[in-house]
């Protein structure tokens, strides 16, 4: 079996997480900057993690053949701050060029705040102005319904955005459809409490159809399984799904969206 | 998978989700105190599943969800509970 898993905080595991997946068949690992679980204190603790994203983390891949990539951006949770935002998006684009860097994320919304909207927008620009991929996270619990809707009218009123460079993450029964619907691609976070098991992830890949979803394990510094991605590749398989549908949901589809990007080469 | 085959696949795991979410009622009504919104939102939530109708993940995910559309003012910190405060 071979996998990507487009989505994960490796900053936040240990080593043996990535021993296990490149046991599992992890072919390459995709890192969307995040939240500390703290608030940084200045646009200083910003250049230090993207430093890290873009050269520290790589190196610690490749000791287990596995490519890792990473997104940019300042995440939502610490959006409030707009000023903070700014020059924290500022020092963006001179990582732009880094060889693991795919685009611009993960971007979005958390409580749905103006403040919020505002960095949504700034980031949206600076993705448009130098032609990045997107990755955009939706709030999450009773926030994801709205702050989903809220994100879709950012985009969509934003011309320069293509929706098939898109990629809205996190993505549930309740707002699937609003996503795909617009032409962007969805991603499913396997999470057993806060967003979808294996078993609810896969039930959406049958009734929506596999043409423009992903899953991911978005596995980070909380509870989170770092092998989600091949044990939901189980529950398929438990369901009788054909070996190349499979690895179609699991491989073909993160590669066809994340290889828009010519930076990104996953272990073939 | 027909719906026998589903059943013989997820049936347990089901039935003990179901009676985890009894035993939790049972706990918090033997509790002292007053139940807040969330509680609520999760008995409206349950009703959904008497319905005959499909759609019952989305439903209950509606249930719990914020329906507004007006952007907040300012966030009131960062994390989500789970279910929407304005539930009547």
């Amino acid at each position: 079996m071979r996998y990507i898993e487009p989505h994960a905080h490796m900053v936040s595991r240990v080593t043996d997480d990535y021993v296990a997946m490149a046991t599992a068949g992890c072919a390459a690992i995709c890192e969307p900057a995040f939240w500390a679980g703290y608030d940084r204190s200045s646009p200083k603790g910003f250049f230090d993690y993207f430093r890290q994203l873009t050269e520290h983390e790589p190196k610690r891949a490749a000791k287990f053949s596995v490519p890792h990539f990473c997104w940019l951006c300042i995440n939502p949770k610490e959006s409030e701050d707009v000023q903070l935002a700014t020059e924290v998006i500022d020092l963006i684009p001179e990582f732009l060029n880094a060889p693991n860097v795919l685009g611009i994320g993960e971007i979005g919304l958390n409580k749905n705040s103006r403040n919020e909207l505002k960095v949504l927008e700034m980031h949206v620009d600076l993705a448009a102005r130098t032609g990045q991929l997107i990755l955009v996270h939706t709030p999450h619990l009773e926030d994801k319904f709205k702050g989903t809707r809220l994100i879709l009218d950012v985009l969509k009123n934003d011309r320069r955005i293509q929706p098939e460079r898109c990629i809205i993450d996190h993505v549930e029964e309740h707002t699937v459809d609003l996503v795909l619907d617009e032409g962007f691609w969805a991603g499913m976070t396997l999470y057993p409490e806060t967003k979808c098991t294996a078993a609810r992830a896969v039930d959406i890949l049958e009734c929506y159809g596999s043409e423009k979803l992903w899953m991911n394990s978005a596995c980070d510094w909380g509870v989170s399984v770092p092998l989600a991605v091949p044990y939901a590749a189980l529950e398929m398989r438990r369901r009788g799904h054909a070996t190349e549908a499979v690895d179609r949901a699991i491989f073909g589809n993160p590669l066809r969206f994340l290889s828009q990007c010519p930076k990104f080469k996953p272990a073939m | 998978m027909n719906r026998s085959q589903l059943l013989d696949l997820y049936f347990l795991e089901a039935r003990a989700r179901v009676i985890d979410l009894a035993a939790f009622m049972d706990r918090v009504n033997r509790a002292e105190g007053e139940v807040d919104f969330r509680y609520q939102a999760l008995k409206q939530a349950i009703t959904e599943l008497q319905s005959d109708d499909a759609g019952y993940a989305r439903r209950v995910l509606l249930k719990f969800s914020d329906p507004t559309i007006e952007p907040s003012e300012k966030a009131a910190g960062k994390s989500a509970c789970g279910a929407w405060s304005g539930i009547s």
